[in-house]
């Protein structure tokens, strides 16, 4: 499965790329969908360390609002994104140098506080970010152009998926090298880990600053995509919402986050068409079933088709 | 032979009109299609479903009579609800799936201020005739021209300064005032406003609070005893649903209301919920003129008719946003009229729907609104007294006050803080006739 | 410093009185939360629709008092019994189908379960109750207010919250702490919290244990919901408020630990009104801040033991 991982990637981007052109309004949903996936794969490899962020909408709500305080004075899409990574990148940082010190529980309320602390001052501080209204956002050149709608929009999800490719290839690598493996080290026996001569919390620390880069970078496309950013991508309903795609996906390989992302976001649109008032009642079901009957998730339930169709 | 190809090249012709012309180009001389499609942006979900929810009874209990009249222009009308609970991205991306692929006709757009913000460039973009239907942000039409957009409505300005110059009226003395709205956009923008108005028409008045606790918070104990230990003459709040709810019940319970008069410019929709629970004689705002006790609307026997067929078909008295929902509704009626009748029986298209909306006049049971250059709503304000009859068993008001919305709502082309400046004292005496 | 408590004493002790009520509603909420955590292990996101649900059911009951012609003061027991209802009702079917199949998977797959379980009820709660606000003021008008002197003038308080939260609160306290220390149930509780392997190595019968505990933890949270619902109006989302402020107050406290609630709960009602008399930007952050505080200088909460980490 894993040798065939970036086969499947590519026919996967086909497929994207095939019902973005087919179905002009499902290209938005796709990007936000790829967008997800970054910022879950982010959550997945804290995941692989045992440890569940429960407040990592926070960095893609960084990534958003840098993008919707710039873009009127720097309108260029090629500059912020790597903007609102490094600033995204910089605040895991500083975060992350105080987090790693706590484990399990302690790591997702600690992740959840902070991410609270930034939700009520976005909601707070009316004057600069005009509350839960939000701020709307300027459209953004794209290397110096500046294309109509539909174009842009082209532009966008094309962005997303390179960035879902780059960030993916990056993030396999890193799993593979040391650092990577040591993560699997935190979560059954971290004392071996330092027995060993691997500090625990550089590990932990370096998949943690990785993870607020892949937030922010998914916070930046959001913001491009939605034009509008509220604070509510802060809050950590949103956070939940992350950790949701990343089971949903499963935790396999690094597609799952974004196999995850498509399914939930397909699955929330339809649903919300079908039932408007009940689509949380809709996906809460849609994720026990997940959970109780097919616990590898997606990415799972492939593997065994997969494996199947081989056999 | 010839048969066959013909319906070849008609099936292709038809398949390509389909995946590749966009569709405002293959809309020129436009079919009347099987059914008017209708795209309802509301809140089914969190605190302000108390709205939302009567605004989609409305919607769906008026097309179905609409429908069952033969529908708009002769076609039947189908609502497509989306909810604004789960935030502005969910909103714009479903906002672009009603009008994109279920190919709408017509956007609602809706409750919340930032929903509407994020909509209604949406509406330029996609060159889609939207009604913003219940938002009240006079950011709206104030920070740029919107050339689909409409609000068949008032907004915060009118919906703000009535109840001021109701208060100047009725207490010209007040010396003092606190204000307690919710911290979210409506709360932050209505305090500027009003604000901006009081230092024009009484200055002088001093501010001896500003609090702005939490939106949806559910306890108000903490501001309420700091309240009644600052003893201001007024306590001016804009909160609406469950929060006034919750906030006049404890501050009745600890007798606030009886050291301070209170001004509660969207007191209306609670007043049901709060029942004799409300004390009398505090100011009562309703976002517009349609209050359950109008005494005299211009066509009472539809008055009547509306507020009686709302209360027997879901057992509630209607609140405003069900009258709001009802007023986008009469106008995109008179706009297909008003559409159809100058294309001489031709459907239109969106330009052309979005043309007839531009300086409409529709009635209401209780008056008619007009809709401005710039997309804006006249609507007229009603402000009275909350007082007890035997009709109704909550708090309507006594007393009232209707000013003409023209002459409370900033000029076009003018930023509402700007205009509320150059307002001079005594505009109290001038403005508002007593019904 | 001394010119600032002349000014500002009364004021202060105003918002001592104030946060006091607060604090015991808190309380009552997280210290259900954080029984379930200790015993079970599983953070459970779902205790906030316990509230919600209790706090519905209590308007309900009593508007069926009320519409029987029952004595008004029949409204206090009704808040009783519609918690012991809900927590009946809600609490056994929930751990026994649900929750039991969990127990050995990963914490992050217990979280989520839960998550799935609160975004159900939350929609199941619309369905029942509807979106109109719902209020239940019956049993704090029963009460009356009191009196309190200030500066020459008088504060009305209800009496409810000034004398009626803090004193169940208090006895809440006090019943669990008796029960936990001096019946065999209690103990056999506590000895599950300790060290579960132990204690099931010794005999005890954890599935009861469990079961017993997460329907008293939903009594608990539906009681915290049915004595608020006097003093508030119930729309939908009060679950979703309720649940991340209880997850700070057991972060703060320690996980598991009884009087750590209480006391956290304290402060952090106290420090709530205090912001908003002096510093009423922070009023929303001061749980979160409080909390971060805390575990910056004591990482396993105000009164948790430091763990022995695993070799």
């Amino acid at each position: 499965m894993r040798r065939a991982e970036p086969l499947l990637a590519l026919a996967g981007a086909a497929a994207l790329v095939g019902i973005a052109y087919a179905a002009p309004w499902l290209r938005f949903v796709l990007t936000i969908a790829l967008a997800k996936g970054l910022a879950v794969l982010g959550i997945l490899l804290l995941l692989k360390a045992g440890q569940v962020s429960f407040g990592h909408a926070m960095y893609a709500a960084v990534g958003a609002y840098v993008v919707a305080f710039a873009a009127p004075g720097m309108g260029e899409a090629l500059v912020l994104l790597p903007l609102a990574t490094g600033i995204a990148g910089l605040l895991g940082l500083v975060v992350g140098l105080f987090i790693t010190r706590y484990r399990e529980i302690f790591f997702s309320m600690l992740n959840l506080a902070i991410s609270m602390v930034l939700y009520s001052m976005l909601e707070k501080f009316y004057a600069i970010t005009k509350g839960t209204d939000g701020i709307r956002v300027a459209p953004v050149t794209f290397a110096g152009l500046s294309p109509e709608r539909e174009s842009a929009e082209w532009a966008m999800f094309a962005i997303a998926l390179l960035l879902a490719f780059g960030f993916g290839i990056v993030a396999r690598l890193y799993l593979a090298s040391p650092m990577g493996q040591a993560l699997a080290g935190i979560k059954t026996r971290e004392t071996r880990l330092e027995f060993m001569g691997v500090p625990a919390r550089h590990v932990l620390l370096s998949a943690y600053v990785f993870s607020a880069v892949m937030a922010g970078a998914a916070g930046a496309i959001i913001a491009m995509t939605t034009r509008h950013v509220t604070p509510l991508l802060a809050y950590w309903t949103t956070s939940g919402e992350l950790v949701f795609i990343a089971i949903l996906g499963g935790a396999g390989g690094v597609l799952g986050p974004f196999l995850g992302a498509a399914a939930y976001e397909l699955i929330r649109v339809h649903a919300a068409a079908a039932f408007a008032d009940l689509w949380q009642l809709t996906l809460g079901i849609a994720l026990l079933l997940v959970i109780l009957f097919a616990p590898g998730g997606l990415w799972g339930v492939l593997a065994r088709l997969f494996r199947r169709v081989r056999a | 032979m010839t048969a066959e190809i013909t319906r070849r090249h008609a099936l292709l012709a038809a398949g390509f009109g389909g995946v590749l012309l966009p569709h405002t180009l293959s809309a020129q001389p436009v079919a009347k299609p099987a059914e008017l499609k209708v795209g309802i942006t509301t809140f089914l979900s969190g605190p302000a479903s108390v709205f939302g929810v009567p605004g989609r009874r409305a919607a769906e209990w008026l097309f179905d009579e609409i429908n069952r009249a033969g529908g708009i222009g002769g076609v039947p009308v189908r609502p497509f609800f989306v909810d604004e609970g789960p935030g502005t991205e969910h909103l714009v991306g479903e906002f672009r799936r009603l009008v994109q692929s279920e190919g709408v006709h017509v956007m609602f757009a809706s409750i919340s201020s930032g929903s509407c913000l994020a909509c209604t460039p949406l509406s330029d973009e996609l060159r889609k005739t939207t009604i913003l239907w219940d938002c009240g942000t006079q950011r709206s039409f104030e920070e740029g021209p919107h050339p689909f957009a409409f609000r068949t409505q008032g907004y915060g300005t009118p919906e703000v300064l009535a109840p001021l110059l109701y208060l100047l009226k009725h207490k010209p003395d007040f010396r003092s005032i606190a204000v307690l709205n919710q911290d979210y956009a409506w709360g932050r923008d209505s305090w500027e406003l009003w604000k901006t108005a009081m230092d024009a028409l009484k200055p002088g008045v001093r501010v001896v609070a500003e609090m702005f606790p939490r939106f949806n918070s559910t306890d108000f104990s903490t501001e309420i005893t700091r309240l009644l230990a600052l003893r201001p003459d007024v306590v001016l709040t804009t909160s609406w649903g469950g929060e006034l709810t919750t906030l006049i019940r404890q501050a009745t319970e600890r007798r606030l209301l009886e050291r301070s008069l209170f001004v509660m410019p969207v007191g209306e929709p609670s007043m049901p919920a709060l029942a004799r629970t409300m004390p009398a004689g505090h100011i009562i705002g309703a976002r517009g003129d349609h209050w359950i006790n109008h005494p005299a609307p211009r066509d009472r026997a539809a008055f009547d008719r509306f507020i009686e067929g709302y209360r027997t078909r879901f057992s509630e008295y209607p609140i405003y946003p069900v009258h709001h929902m009802a007023q986008a509704i009469w106008a995109l009626q008179a706009a297909y009229a008003k559409a159809i009748e100058a294309k001489s029986g031709g459907w239109p298209n969106d330009q052309e729907l979005a043309n007839a909306f531009r300086g409409l006049t529709f009635p209401t049971p209780t008056a008619s609104i007009t809709l401005r250059e710039d997309g804006q709503g006249l609507e007229e304000q009603i402000v009275g007294l909350s007082s007890f009859t035997e009709r109704f068993p909550y708090a309507v008001p006594e007393k009232m006050i209707r000013y003409p919305a023209a002459e409370i709502s900033a000029p076009v082309g003018q930023k509402s803080t700007d205009w509320l400046k150059t307002l001079r004292p005594g505009m109290e005496t001038r403005v508002g006739a007593a019904l | 410093m001394i010119d600032w408590f002349h000014e500002n004493g009364l004021l202060l002790g105003l918002a001592l009185l104030d946060g006091l009520a607060y604090a015991a509603l808190v309380f009552m909420v997280a210290v259900g939360l954080n029984l379930v955590f200790g015993v079970l292990r599983i953070l459970n996101v779902a205790h906030g629709s316990f509230y919600a649900i209790g706090a519905y059911a209590a308007a309900s009951l009593s508007a069926f008092i009320a519409a029987q012609g029952l004595p008004p003061w029949a409204a206090l027991p009704a808040l009783l019994v519609a918690a012991a209802l809900v927590g009946a009702l809600l609490g056994p079917p929930i751990e026994a189908l649900l929750l039991r199949r969990i127990y050995s998977g990963e914490p992050v797959i217990q979280l989520l379960v839960t998550f799935a379980l609160f975004m159900i009820l939350e929609d199941a709660q619309k369905l029942i109750w509807g979106v109109q606000p719902v209020s239940n003021d019956g049993a704090m008008r029963l009460l009356g207010t009191v009196d309190v002197p200030f500066a020459g003038d008088v504060i009305p308080f209800t009496a409810y919250q000034l004398f009626l939260l803090p004193a169940v609160a208090l006895a809440t306290l006090a019943g669990l702490a008796w029960f936990l220390r001096r019946t065999l149930t209690g103990r056999v509780i506590v000895a599950v919290t300790t060290d579960r392997e132990a204690a099931t190595a010794m005999g005890i019968d954890a599935k009861r244990v469990f079961l017993l505990t997460f329907t008293a933890g939903a009594m608990l949270a539906a009681l915290g919901g049915a004595l608020a619902s006097p003093t508030t109006a119930l729309v939908p989302g009060i679950g979703a408020q309720t649940i991340v402020l209880s997850f700070a107050v057991i972060a703060t406290a320690g996980l598991g630990r009884i009087e750590g609630a209480a006391l956290t709960a304290l402060l952090i009602g106290l420090g709530r009104s205090v912001a908003v008399y002096f510093a009423p930007e922070l009023e929303v952050v001061m749980p979160y801040i409080i909390m971060v505080a805390v575990l910056l200088v004591r990482p396993q909460g105000l009164f948790g033991a430091a763990e022995a980490r695993r070799i």
